[in-house]
């Protein structure tokens, strides 16, 4: 059967190779550059997708199908396998059954992350194999080969991208899917299930001679191959790196690793023999560069290569061949145009007010970030998910409850599921009067609005039981609660206020769906009375994109308005109204 | 002046519809039988920031980068994200641009200015085709058409046959379909027109 081409992005077509290799369940959590997989994924009804609430559960999830026979899946962003490290350092020990697949997907020049840490460690670190495809096709042929490789050698596979390859749309061609057929029943060994010490201690090593396995199947595996070529550099390379070096050197070899880990040392031997100066061309850690070397070859990379950001064309042939390149500079008097809170966003009425009482922010990973820019200016810190809750207690801690009292910690929803629940089971525990703001839009917003345990509905689309977010955080030992509607700044103010006071662990719950949600409620856009208008700038200190400056007086873009009336409730001139002036839905 | 180009940058304002107007080139490149690399990052950058897309055509894409000063056209769907990105266009390129100024935030805090004369100053870099894109947007009455009227005056510039165009509207856009060939027309019309 002839199949056209279609343009798939890297997640697309990831989604895409585990629908034709059969597999039956995949699991993650969402996070740039690697939400779509699943979102793609759900939309096939042979797989079972789902949103775990954290990534550790994702993978154990998965774990679980394959320990029954199945193929499985689970994907996350490059720190979510920080998370998800626990159950990969001993699945790694243990005996699998069906394919098991993990999905990285890391982001060199941080786009969309806290840091720029190489996920190609986790491979070495759980001594498993890594696949690294350099476009779309590859992405989905690689993701079969890997469950074959981890059926194979009972071994989890990494399927390593970057948001360069997620985030790409390259011609696929499509296949069938082929059915996976699951055993009759599901038997486990506990030899080889079971990780007790006395097993565990059996396994390791197994798992060493896997590892030797896989490096000799590697020296002849076809995602491995030399390209050969003419001139006297020869290039050691994988992932989007591939491309850039296939551009910029055409002529030259190449040794292209698809499977990066283990490294093929006799291949990359043979490699070495037929090239004069040896180049190991990868973004960020000199992981394969340091290898080779130790293998006693003389070999280039980071001596001219950066281990920052990510590579391009130019930047190679200028560290290669000394070519100069022109640098994207541009003019620095041009008005910076960087990433805010939407207009209608219910999280800027908690800042607002936050910025206000000056009080210190310890913040989260989602949206509310953005709650660190100007004017609001009223985030302070930002480590990881789940981070700001227990940075609060430890400053309450250190500094003593009166010292810390204007210390209070956000976090959103989707983020508290993930890893805020056992923050605040501590706050409760070890008694701290530390305060928390749980930014409920309803969604997981930064990441396109992806479901979660709080909102009802599932992956698939399928209803589902929402959590009771106040019967939660009771549970849990906290006793003040307070819920509010950001849109409505008075009443958050009275909240915030209180809030700050309480000489107990206390929560205020400041619940508006995000303004970009289908269902949100909406107002229609709000205007400025030109002549009412006194040029105070208080509308301003909101921060709203759609709130411009027309001369020195205020004016709305109705394009970008949501209607949320916070700017009316802060003029004090009444020069702000909406249509249906005063609404707050 | 129709032409073969093989390097697009596309830049914008988060919220304009930047990445599906790359994905509609993108695919009318394929259905024209190239290979295609359509590139961007989003994520936090999304929001209100600046944003762009790149789209290469050719036998054999390799990189889905395009460098700096290689563009072969700079479509931006906002001035000043025209003037931020100019770099990237090569001297003989092309730049579509349109007429639409969005101030941001940095301007109303007033830290600082929007920039004047943007047109003349984009003119210095290489041939500039200014489009109206807002104002035949809002006349289709739906402001949100911008992203289909760039890509339709885009399409008066280029070789591909307009056909190929529609089948790409219509393998792309989920829905109002009819409404963004309107969109598309009008914004291949006031090319050919002016």
């Amino acid at each position: 059967m002839i199949h056209l081409k279609v343009l798939l992005s890297g997640n697309e077509a990831i989604a895409r190779g585990a629908y034709e290799a059969g597999t039956s369940v995949i699991s993650g959590y969402p996070g740039t550059p690697s939400t779509e997989i699943i979102e793609s994924a759900a939309r096939y009804p042979e797989i079972y997708s789902e949103w775990a609430p954290n990534e550790k559960v994702a993978l154990e999830v998965a774990i679980g199908a394959s320990l029954g026979g199945a193929r499985a899946m689970a994907c996350m962003k490059h720190v979510g396998l920080n998370v998800a490290a626990d159950p990969l350092l001993t699945v790694s020990y243990m005996g699998i059954k069906g394919g098991l697949v993990i999905v990285s997907a890391d982001d060199p020049g941080m786009w969309s992350s806290q840091n720029e840490q190489d996920n190609r460690h986790y491979a070495r670190f759980a001594k498993v194999p890594l696949f690294e495809p350099s476009d779309s096709q590859e992405a989905k042929d690689f993701v079969i080969e890997a469950f074959r490789v981890s059926e194979r050698f009972r071994t989890p596979v990494i399927l390593r991208t970057t948001t360069r390859l997620s985030h790409t749309r390259t011609p696929v061609e499509e296949g069938e899917r082929t059915e996976y057929s699951l055993p009759p029943d599901i038997v486990l060994e506990p030899s080889e299930t079971v990780m007790v010490p006395a097993h565990a201690r059996l396994r390791h090593p197994l798992v060493e001679q896997r590892l030797a396995a896989l490096e000799e199947f590697g020296v002849t595996f076809d995602l491995n191959r030399i390209e050969p070529g003419t001139g006297d550099k020869g290039f050691i390379t994988s992932g989007v790196a591939y491309q850039y070096v296939k551009e910029a050197f055409p002529d030259s070899p190449a040794l292209k690793l698809g499977m990066v880990w283990p490294v093929p040392r006799e291949l990359v031997r043979r490699f070495a023999e037929t090239v004069n100066e040896l180049w190991v061309v990868e973004e960020l850690d000199p992981i394969l560069e340091e290898y080779v070397r130790a293998m006693g070859l003389r070999v280039r990379g980071k001596d001219v290569l950066p281990v920052v950001g990510e590579y391009s064309v130019s930047l190679l042939r200028e560290a290669v061949l000394g070519e100069k390149r022109t640098a994207f500079m541009p003019d620095p008097g041009l008005p910076p145009r960087g990433p805010v809170l939407c207009a209608g966003c219910p999280h800027r009425g908690v800042f607002y007010h936050l910025s206000r009482m000056k009080a210190t922010v310890m913040g989260d990973i989602g949206c509310y970030t953005l709650g660190v820019a100007p004017p609001l200016s009223a985030i302070h810190s930002c480590t990881c998910m789940g981070a700001g809750i227990s940075h609060a207690h430890g400053l309450a801690k250190a500094f003593g409850e009166e010292k810390s009292s204007s210390v209070v910690a956000v976090i959103g929803d989707s983020t508290f599921y993930h890893s805020g629940i056992t923050g605040l089971l501590n706050i409760s525990y070890n008694r701290s009067a530390s305060k928390v703001i749980i930014l409920d839009n309803s969604t997981t917003a930064m990441t396109g609005h992806q479901h979660h345990p709080g909102t009802g509905s599932t992956a698939m689309g399928e209803p589902s039981e929402a959590v009771d977010l106040e019967r939660l955080v009771f549970s849990l030992g906290i006793k003040w609660i307070r819920t509010v509607d950001p849109y409505d700044l008075e009443q958050t103010g009275v909240a915030l206020k209180a809030l700050m006071q309480a000489d107990e662990p206390a929560v205020v719950i400041a619940r508006r769906e995000c303004a970009l949600l289908k269902h949100a409620r909406r107002n229609p856009p709000f205007h400025v009375d030109q002549d009412l208008c006194r040029e105070c700038g208080l509308c301003f200190r909101l921060g709203c994109p759609a709130i411009t400056k027309d001369g020195s007086k205020a004016k709305i873009n109705p394009v970008l308005c949501n209607g949320c009336s916070m700017c009316e409730q802060v003029c004090k001139f009444g020069a702000i109204g909406g249509a249906a002036s005063g609404a707050k839905s | 002046m129709e032409r073969r180009a093989d390097n697009f940058v596309l830049v914008g304002v988060g919220g304009q519809g930047v990445v599906l107007a790359a994905s509609l080139l993108a695919r009318a490149f394929l259905e024209a039988g190239f290979d295609v690399k359509q590139s961007e990052v989003h994520g936090m950058a999304q929001r209100g920031g600046s944003v762009q897309s790149f789209v290469r055509r050719g036998e054999t894409v390799r990189s889905p980068v395009v460098e700096p000063g290689s563009a072969d056209v700079l479509v931006a769907f906002e001035e000043l994200e025209a003037l931020r990105y100019v770099e990237f266009v090569r001297k003989d390129g092309l730049i579509v641009v349109s007429r639409d100024q969005i101030p941001p935030l940095s301007v109303t805090a007033g830290k600082y200015v929007y920039p004047e004369d943007v047109l003349p100053k984009l003119r210095k870099r290489a041939q500039v085709i200014p489009v109206d894109a807002r104002e035949i947007s809002e006349d289709l009455g739906n402001v949100r058409m911008v992203n289909t009227v760039m890509m339709g005056a885009l399409s008066a510039l280029l070789e591909l046959h307009e056909e190929v165009w529609y089948a790409a509207l219509r393998s792309s856009v989920k829905y109002a379909l009819d409404l963004n060939v309107k969109a598309f027309r009008a914004g291949r019309g006031s090319v050919l027109a002016g």
